[in-house]
């Protein structure tokens, strides 16, 4: 992806393992629990400041979250950090049964997550992370989409009184709002202009929002008027951000690192069907087959998640609803 | 019983009052199971004086301090047989035995597997493999906090095949979890057959104890060796311990022993009836 446009920050891991050791300072019952996953959570450090604050498990995804489940059954902060890929499949009959099922609040935190680990293949992506999670009741599912919003998620996450789950990249981000941006859990952050009339809405949440911001700016160059919404938040799902950004806008277009099925963009289109908003809408995510090989950013391209991407699929879809 | 020269025998009052209770817990959960018209008979009655030792003389836990942390905490691991930890908290106050009329009916809190939903319940199971690393985290939590709980789980030998049980024993052992009783009900049958017939997992001894636990093993139907077993608590100091319960699947009733098809049968007006006449001659006899 192209970021030219967009100041470019640190990767929202690290922004994660700073604001997590600033967090443990003030508060002892904050918990990190790895499943050999210190290094590749950049919590090498906060092993090493807070060694009683951290619960090394092992490559053992299972144990990794009954254990966590255990600690926050008994007043326990704890944050579950292992790679979004294996965390939430190899780990996932103990989030749904010992952290959503048994209301024990865990921050599930799944790194690298989507396609980071890049030509690592398959087995390293996380695809279907956010279909799982939404087929579980009583989990929240958040992507933050740059550092700020990453901060501010870990920040909400530490009292958050259900089960969540955060999932980020590991690739430097570009910043995508101002400090006094107001971040909620469960609530859209849009970053064009309000307005009542749109062309294109783009409805994007973790590490796709920055390219459908670029996308937005180069369509609002040639004149056309669009709604960036970065839907951080699948659950709770803000309704009302996704129903005033479709309502006003002719077309329709989500994005997000996931298959196309069960994430974001089947929840919108859930949404807009289901309230009668009835637009022209695509779904901009990994196709249902084997995924191509390629770095992040190649496999993004490929799949028309970038910049330019983003823009084609918008003009198609604009084009398309000028001429029925 | 056999009691070595330096346990202290534990008095008869006691294990007579034990044994007694045990009796009436096995009636209770009958009735809960022949009422739901479903349940896990067979894996109940042979964990139920587990249960009853741990709940009634083991355990600090009642119903006045069940909402304080500080205090022994119990994980039902083998899930399934709910009916014997409904019919023991029954027992102990923790809810009136009209409770347990709705038994898996519609709308109740007593579905089929523990839930927390239940007065005195402390986490939901039912999935296999999971109580072993619930109780890792908790008594982790115990050992950070300083505080002296305890934390029992009850897990089935047909569940000793997931692989996340052998998961949470490294973790166990490597945290030198000796504030944690991991209790294997050794009733040799699972749903199947045989539980070395489906898998062979044994030496269980030779590989919990490589796997860094303080093993014993013990007659799991007995009250006092249950009760001597226990006084020797931890049984090493920075080990976790783990105790081989041998049972009998369906322990109480003589035609629900040993039987591969008592694993979730339910009992016929006329098998309740003959089971409730047993379990009232083994009450006579007790007072005799």
């Amino acid at each position: 992806m192209s970021a030219n446009h967009l100041p470019i920050g640190q990767t929202n891991l690290d922004v994660f393992s700073k604001t997590l050791m600033e967090l443990a300072e003030q508060d002892r019952d904050i918990l990190v629990v790895t499943s050999d996953s210190r290094g590749s959570g950049r919590l090498t450090s906060f092993g090493e400041k807070f060694p009683d604050q951290i619960v090394e498990i092992g490559i053992a995804e299972q144990n990794l979250v009954g254990v966590s489940a255990g600690l926050a059954s008994a007043g326990k902060k704890v944050f579950a950090v292992s790679p979004a890929c294996f965390l939430t499949a190899r780990g996932l009959e103990q989030i749904k049964n010992d952290i959503a099922y048994s209301d024990h609040p865990v921050k599930v935190v799944g790194i690298s997550a989507g396609v980071s680990y890049g030509s690592l293949g398959t087995t390293h992506h996380s695809l279907h992370d956010f279909a799982v999670l939404q087929a579980i009741n009583n989990i929240d599912i958040i992507a933050p989409a740059d550092n700020f919003e990453t901060v501010q998620a870990i920040r909400a996450s530490v009292n958050h009184p259900r089960p969540i789950y955060i999932r980020f990249g590991k690739k430097a981000m570009p910043n995508l709002h101002s400090p006094e941006t107001r971040f909620e859990i469960g609530k859209a952050i849009q970053l064009t202009p309000q307005s009542d009339h749109y062309d294109v809405a783009l409805i994007a949440n973790g590490e796709t929002v920055a390219p459908a911001y670029l996308a937005a700016q180069t369509l609002m160059e040639s004149g056309l008027t669009c709604c960036v919404l970065s839907m951080h938040s699948i659950r709770p799902f803000d309704e009302d951000a996704a129903r005033h950004a479709a309502m006003n806008s002719k077309v329709v277009i989500t994005v997000e690192e996931h298959s196309v099925n069960g994430g974001l963009g089947s929840r919108v289109a859930s949404f807009l069907m289901q309230s009668r908003i009835f637009r022209p809408l695509k779904i901009v995510g990994i196709p249902d087959e084997h995924t191509v090989n390629g770095s992040q950013g190649e496999i993004f391209k490929h799949y028309g998640i970038s910049q330019q991407g983003l823009v084609q699929t918008a003009l198609h879809l604009l084009e398309k609803e000028t001429a029925s | 019983m056999d009691l070595d020269e330096t346990s202290t025998p534990v008095d008869q009052q006691t294990i007579k009052m034990l044994e007694s209770k045990s009796i009436l817990q096995r009636k209770t959960l009958l009735k809960v199971i022949y009422t739901a018209k479903a349940g896990h008979t067979g894996g109940s009655l042979s964990c139920v004086d587990i249960l009853n030792v741990l709940y009634n003389h083991v355990m600090n836990i009642s119903p006045e301090n069940f909402s304080n942390v500080n205090r022994d905490h119990y994980i039902h691991s083998k899930g399934h047989s709910v009916e014997a930890l409904y019919a023991v908290l029954a027992d102990k106050g923790f809810f009136p035995y009209e409770a347990l009329d709705s038994v898996e009916k519609y709308g109740s809190d007593f579905i089929g597997h523990p839930t927390r939903s239940v007065p005195g319940i402390e986490q939901n199971t039912g999935a296999l493999g999971h109580g072993l690393s619930l109780a890792v985290g908790m008594a982790l939590a115990a050992k950070k906090d300083g505080r002296n709980d305890r934390i029992f789980t009850i897990m089935g030998d047909g569940e000793l095949t997931e692989g996340s049980i052998w998961e949470a024993s490294a973790s166990a052992a490597h945290y030198h979890l000796d504030n944690l009783v991991a209790i294997i009900d050794r009733n040799t049958l699972q749903i199947s057959e045989r539980t070395e017939n489906v898998m062979a997992m044994e030496p269980l001894v030779k590989k919990f104890t490589a796997f860094g636990y303080a093993v014993r093993e013990v007659n799991g139907n007995s009250i006092p060796d249950l009760i001597n077993l226990f006084a020797g608590l931890p049984f090493e100091k920075g080990k976790p311990s783990l105790v081989i319960a041998h049972t009998t699947k369906g322990k109480g009733v003589s035609f629900i022993e040993d039987k591969v098809q008592w694993h979730h049968h339910v009992p016929t007006d006329a098998e309740y009836a003959t089971a409730l006449l047993e379990l009232d001659a083994a009450e006579k006899a007790l007072g005799d």
